[in-house]
């Protein structure tokens, strides 16, 4: 256990030591805001394929997607579907999107949507949506790291706040001094960990336990005599639920102010193309960590909290030094998307919220989305402090469903201008509503059962509500059109999409 | 030819997002069932897919 801490903490150190020496990256003057947030959008492709790797596949993907896996079986396994079928989304969405960001100098999604459609509460709904849909989400790096440090502690969860608190504070620190180039240089130190303990535990777990055969017929046993039994195969009643979460996850996938930072850092559009094919080598190695989970059954890993069952399974059977290696490879997991999902936020609130009730909509100044990283960074982990865990995981889900519900005015806005922007707005608002009100009576779960025909389909909230805006959007758009009300001015022109 | 090419980003939805397709148990492979080793075969024909995709665009504009 001594060994496992000290890896770690050396680890810890040496990210947050290139985290500050990335601000001497290729001379950068910081003080601009497209230097400091996205890096001088100089990104070439192997940069940006660790950055989005770093941003994407985070801690808490690879502790909560086995922690899945070991909780539900295979509904778990979703998370490789739509980590598969993002990437298609992401080709065609995203290299538009980088084209007219480029062309007009966008930084984010609502600075896209302000042009679009000259629309104040538009644009601000759009912001405050990624705000408010980010903040669950670094919580949630939070609770990855949480369960690494807690197990050093004898003192459980509450042991581990110390050392994660020094850890944010650290993640702070370097990404107010070096923004974006911090966590693109740490994705590097990030990726090699993951990548080399995923592919250690994948060999040598299984192995251990008897093969993959044994793996699984033992998981499927256990899972079966469970108090509330489940499979290693999904039941008929699960496949639209395993397909709509597997669905509505991907739609909002590339939408969140994390990943949209992250793209507009590439160099060109053949960056963000290329990266489209390359990126899903990292969805491979999550299918194979989510299969973790059934190596955790198999092995009789008893968690009180599912979060803790791949640092048990690491602890179990790995040497002490190893085991830390596969610790740092968790919390600089959690570092990188924590510090970008911090600067996405922070530029959506500089640039669409504070500009926009500013008095005289002066350029955005570098240091107010520094200090607002800051702010971020520190209510993320005061959630953590004040907020149990279930309730963080709850509102990450619900967090994607309101997420998804600037899907029609940003993404179908790319291709098209006949919505109203006013007409949006009310369907951005009908899901919104749409969203809490299942995620509420279903008592916060993903999934919520809509009874139609005499028949039932449960499935994912966030596809639900974002039909509801869809329907609502077009309906008022029709109107306002036949009413023949002004749609706005839009200052995009054909030529800034080509 | 010209719009034949989406096809290819259409096909990955297809092969997984249709369960009754896949979950079965067999055939297995390395002792793993087919529900699993099928959804994973698809990350890497979805790369191969889109690999495909980007390389036949970049070749129109180029010439």
């Amino acid at each position: 256990m001594a060994s496992a801490a000290a890896v770690l903490s050396v680890a810890v150190l040496a990210a947050t030591a290139l985290g500050f020496g990335a601000a001497r990256w290729g001379g950068a003057n910081l003080s601009q805001l497209e230097e400091w947030a996205l890096g001088g959008r100089s990104f070439g492709t192997v940069v940006s394929w660790f950055l989005l790797g770093g941003d994407l596949y985070t801690a808490y993907t690879f502790i909560a997607v086995p922690a899945l896996v070991y909780g539900v079986g295979a509904l778990g396994f979703f998370a490789v579907p739509y980590a598969t079928i993002a990437y298609p989304i992401a080709l065609v969405v995203l290299s538009r999107f980088w084209v007219v960001a480029r062309r007009r100098g966008y930084l984010t999604t609502a600075d896209f949507v302000r042009d679009r459609y000259g629309d104040r509460a538009l644009e601000i709904a759009v912001a405050l949506t990624g705000v408010v849909a980010a903040l669950p989400y670094i919580a949630l790096q939070l609770v990855g790291m949480r369960a690494v440090f807690a197990q050093f502690s004898t003192l459980g969860a509450a042991g581990a706040l110390p050392a994660l608190t020094i850890a944010f504070v650290l993640l702070a620190a370097y990404t107010y001094v070096s923004g974006l180039r911090a966590p693109a240089m740490i994705a590097f130190v990030k990726d090699a960990l993951i990548y080399a303990t995923v592919i250690a535990a994948i060999i040598v777990i299984p192995a251990k336990l008897g093969g993959w055969e044994h793996v699984f017929s033992s998981a499927e046993a256990a899972l079966a005599r469970r108090p509330h039994p489940s499979s290693i195969y999904l039941a008929p009643g699960q496949y639209f639920t395993y397909a709509s979460m597997a669905f509505g996850s991907a739609l909002s996938l590339f939408i969140y102010p994390h990943s949209i930072t992250s793209v507009l850092a590439a160099r060109s559009r053949e960056v963000i193309r290329r990266n489209a094919a390359l990126l899903p080598i990292y969805s491979l190695l999550l299918g194979l960590l989510a299969l973790l989970g059934y190596c955790a059954v198999a092995a009789r890993i008893g968690a009180n909290d599912a979060s803790n069952v791949v640092p048990l399974l690491f602890a179990r059977f790995f040497p002490g030094w190893f085991a830390g290696l596969a610790d740092a490879a968790v919390v600089i997991g959690a570092l990188v998307p924590a510090a970008i999902m911090c600067i996405g936020a922070a530029n959506l609130f500089a640039s669409n919220v504070f500009r926009e009730f500013s008095p005289e909509r002066s350029p955005v100044r570098t240091l107010v989305a520094k200090l607002l990283t800051l702010a971020i960074a520190a209510f993320a982990l005061l959630v953590i402090f004040f907020v149990p865990v279930p309730f963080a995981i709850d509102f990450q889900l619900l967090g994607g469903a309101l997420m998804l519900q600037i899907f029609p005015a940003f993404v179908l806005g790319l291709w098209t201008r006949w919505f109203h922007p006013k007409a949006l707005f009310a369907g951005w608002a009908c899901g919104l509503a749409a969203s809490c009100a299942m995620a509420i009576t279903s008592g916060f779960n993903a999934n919520y059962t809509i009874h139609v025909f005499g028949g039932s389909l449960t499935g994912f909230i966030a596809l639900y509500s974002l039909v509801v805006n869809l329907l609502v959007a077009t309906a008022l758009t029709a109107l306002l059109r036949a009413r023949r009300l002004s749609g706005g001015l839009d200052r995009t022109t054909a030529a800034d999409y080509a | 030819m010209h719009r034949a090419r989406y096809v290819l980003l259409v096909l990955p939805f297809v092969g997984t997002l249709i369960p009754p397709i896949y979950n079965h148990a067999r055939p297995a492979l390395f002792g793993m069932p087919f529900f699993y080793w099928y959804q994973l075969a698809w990350v890497l024909v979805t790369a191969a897919l889109l690999g495909i995709f980007v390389g036949v665009t970049r070749e129109r504009r180029n010439g």
